[in-house]
């Protein structure tokens, strides 16, 4: 070390306290933030749900009648079969695709960069952009639907933002250009890590390639998959910007999902008792999906 | 260097490959193989054409034709207009003024998170006190709390810190919620420099913030490197916290570009929104296409949680 450092050690020797002391003031940000922000204001949340607060917070208790409410309310059931039938469609679209495009890119192909690159780069947009874009992408008038129609089949129709049944897919169409690429660096990076000597046992074996995937490697990337597995479940979950983005809802309440229930509620209805509520649910929602990951990710690694 | 590759052309040529070349095969399966993987690069790359030919197009143009036919007539005034007169409500000096406003956010939000985070991570994995790793671990599980149940108290606190509505309560918000993927980040990075090193300072007589300044700091600039690339695309990317905590003369860039394309007054002009969706989404672009394999390694490192 220079000598600055080395004269400082002749009049100063670090004791305990001090020593623990700024490593206590640097974690100042890091405690107020767990417990003023991720734990006191999730209890605030949750404590005022059981009220009946409108315009302001107060602290009426009503029971469960806000939750009595939100469960007969048509839009937030609505926004929960939109976000059932978006998650369920976006893990499993998300891992099947993300899984054969990193089996692909892992290959030894040519150009896999560039391959790469292209895969990811909708990761770097923002959900807005994205659902812009397809929106315009999507477009009756001048989109694909029409595009299919100049070839000559006129009676061609793919107009998924403005049909209520169908405009959830319209979403998740967004949804996985947005978020695959992710997925696809995750797994691929798990593909690196299994052993080379792996492929060539099966090789020698004359195992086809499609079953050493199957029933070696992804078996092998188990702790790889439930990694992507929480990522995109935990994403689902807040999904929020692209829906503002691409339909605000529309047509009618048919694109609704729980995360702008919660927004709407909150900042737009002034009826704060139903967001304190329906945030509570979202956050039920992602301990149900949490619980068994930590109980994976931490309760099984005891042994080692 | 030149000099030992002449006075050893023997060594060179035995590390070069001998015999002959593999042949390159076009098997069938590797014809499935490319075609599959162009089939995808099309529809992941179609967006991002769709977006820059229609931002070129004269709006009679765009009327005749569908979204993705080549420009015949190259214009830029969709650029110009939605840069510098597109409308949000009452203003009308386009996309420029939620440029600036996403910068004023940006910079700040990226220095100061970054700033408590990393000083956080060292903290976490050489100055380890006691309680110290059970708030790290609340703040871990706090990342997957839904951004919904913190909302509305957050905005109370600001409020009574008289930060409610400025630039600087929403940075507040970034560095709180960029912290835990940031923690994390230094924390496991900070773990992996050699504990020899650590205590050789300590020998030395430097204290905590020497030891940061002069060994950590100057060790791991990749680390800073990656967590730059991801505060920077997550912050100019975010819509939510920005569209609750401003006000809308300080909205940034997102919820400005969805202001000027969702916006019900007047006739539809796609060709400009399709400009200020692409003036938007540069900013990551541009990070994600010069940072490379580090973003890869920013995404890698940010999704390994745990």
């Amino acid at each position: 070390m220079d000598d600055k450092t080395l004269n400082s050690q002749k009049n100063k020797r670090p004791t305990r306290l001090t020593r623990h002391l700024n490593a206590k003031i640097a974690s100042v940000p890091m405690i107020l933030t767990a417990v003023v922000v991720f734990v006191g204001c999730s209890v605030w949340t949750i404590v005022h749900s059981f009220t009946k607060s409108r315009m302001l917070p107060k602290l009426e208790f009503v029971g469960f009648k806000q939750y009595d409410r939100l469960w007969s309310t048509k839009r937030w059931l609505v926004s929960v079969d939109n976000l059932l039938i978006y998650g369920i469609c976006s893990l499993i679209f998300t891992l099947v695709i993300g899984f054969i495009l990193a089996a692909l890119l892992d290959r030894k192909i040519r150009f896999e960069n560039t391959f790469r690159t292209i895969f990811l780069y909708p990761f770097a947009l923002s959900f807005i952009v994205t659902g812009l874009v397809w929106q315009w992408i999507l477009n009756p008038d001048f989109g694909l639907q029409s595009l299919v129609r100049e070839t000559g089949w006129s009676s061609f129709t793919f107009d998924p933002l403005n049909n209520p049944d169908i405009v959830i897919y319209g979403i998740l169409i967004a949804g996985l250009w947005q978020g695959t690429g992710l997925i696809m660096c995750i797994l691929l990076a798990g593909l690196r890590g299994i052993d080379e000597d792996i492929w060539k046992a099966t090789r020698i074996d004359g195992i086809p390639i499609w079953k050493t995937y199957l029933f070696v490697i992804i078996p092998m990337m188990k702790p790889v998959f439930i990694t992507a597995l929480v990522l995109i479940a935990a994403g689902i979950v807040k999904v929020y910007d692209l829906v503002v983005a691409q339909t605000s809802g529309g047509p009618g309440l048919a694109s609704e999902v729980p995360a702008k229930y919660v927004y709407d509620k909150m900042f737009l209805a002034q009826n704060l008792g139903q967001g304190f509520a329906a945030s509570t649910m979202m956050l039920v929602m992602v301990f149900i999906i949490l619980i068994p990951y930590l109980y994976l990710q931490y309760g099984g690694k005891r042994h080692d | 260097m030149t000099d030992a590759s002449a006075t050893t052309p023997l060594d060179l040529n035995a590390n070069a490959p001998r015999g002959q070349k593999p042949k390159k095969r076009f098997a069938p399966r590797n014809i499935m193989l490319y075609a599959t993987l162009f089939v995808f690069a099309v529809y992941y790359a179609l967006p991002l054409y769709v977006m820059i030919v229609t931002s070129l197009k004269g709006m009679p143009e765009i009327r005749l034709g569908n979204v993705f036919g080549p420009p015949l007539e190259v214009t830029f005034q969709p650029w110009v207009k939605a840069w510098s007169e597109a409308c949000t409500g009452i203003n009308c000096d386009g996309l420029s003024r939620g440029f600036w406003n996403s910068v004023q956010i940006l910079i700040p939000s990226v220095v100061i998170s970054i700033a408590v985070a990393s000083v956080n991570g060292y903290a976490l994995s050489n100055w380890r006190f006691k309680g110290s790793e059970i708030f790290y671990n609340i703040l871990i599980i706090g990342a997957f709390i839904p951004y919904q149940v913190m909302l509305y108290p957050i905005a109370i606190i600001l409020r009574e810190l008289n930060l409610f509505g400025t630039l600087g309560g929403l940075v507040m918000v970034h560095t709180i919620f960029g912290m835990p993927i940031l923690t994390l980040l230094f924390r496991n990075y900070f773990a992996s420099v050699p504990e020899e090193l650590f205590k050789a300072a300590r020998v030395d007589g430097a204290g905590f913030w020497g030891i940061y300044f002069r060994i950590m700091l100057p060790m791991s600039l990749p680390i800073f490197v990656v967590a730059i690339i991801l505060q920077v695309t997550g912050i100019w990317n975010d819509f939510l916290f920005g569209v609750i905590y401003t006000k809308p003369d300080i909205y940034p860039m997102t919820v400005q570009l969805n202001n000027i394309v969702n916006s019900v007054q007047g006739v539809k002009e796609y060709n400009v929104n399709m400009a200020a969706t692409l003036i938007t989404g540069l900013v990551p672009l541009v990070i994600y296409f010069a940072s490379g394999k580090l973003f890869v390694r920013g995404i890698a490192a940010g999704a390994v949680k745990g």
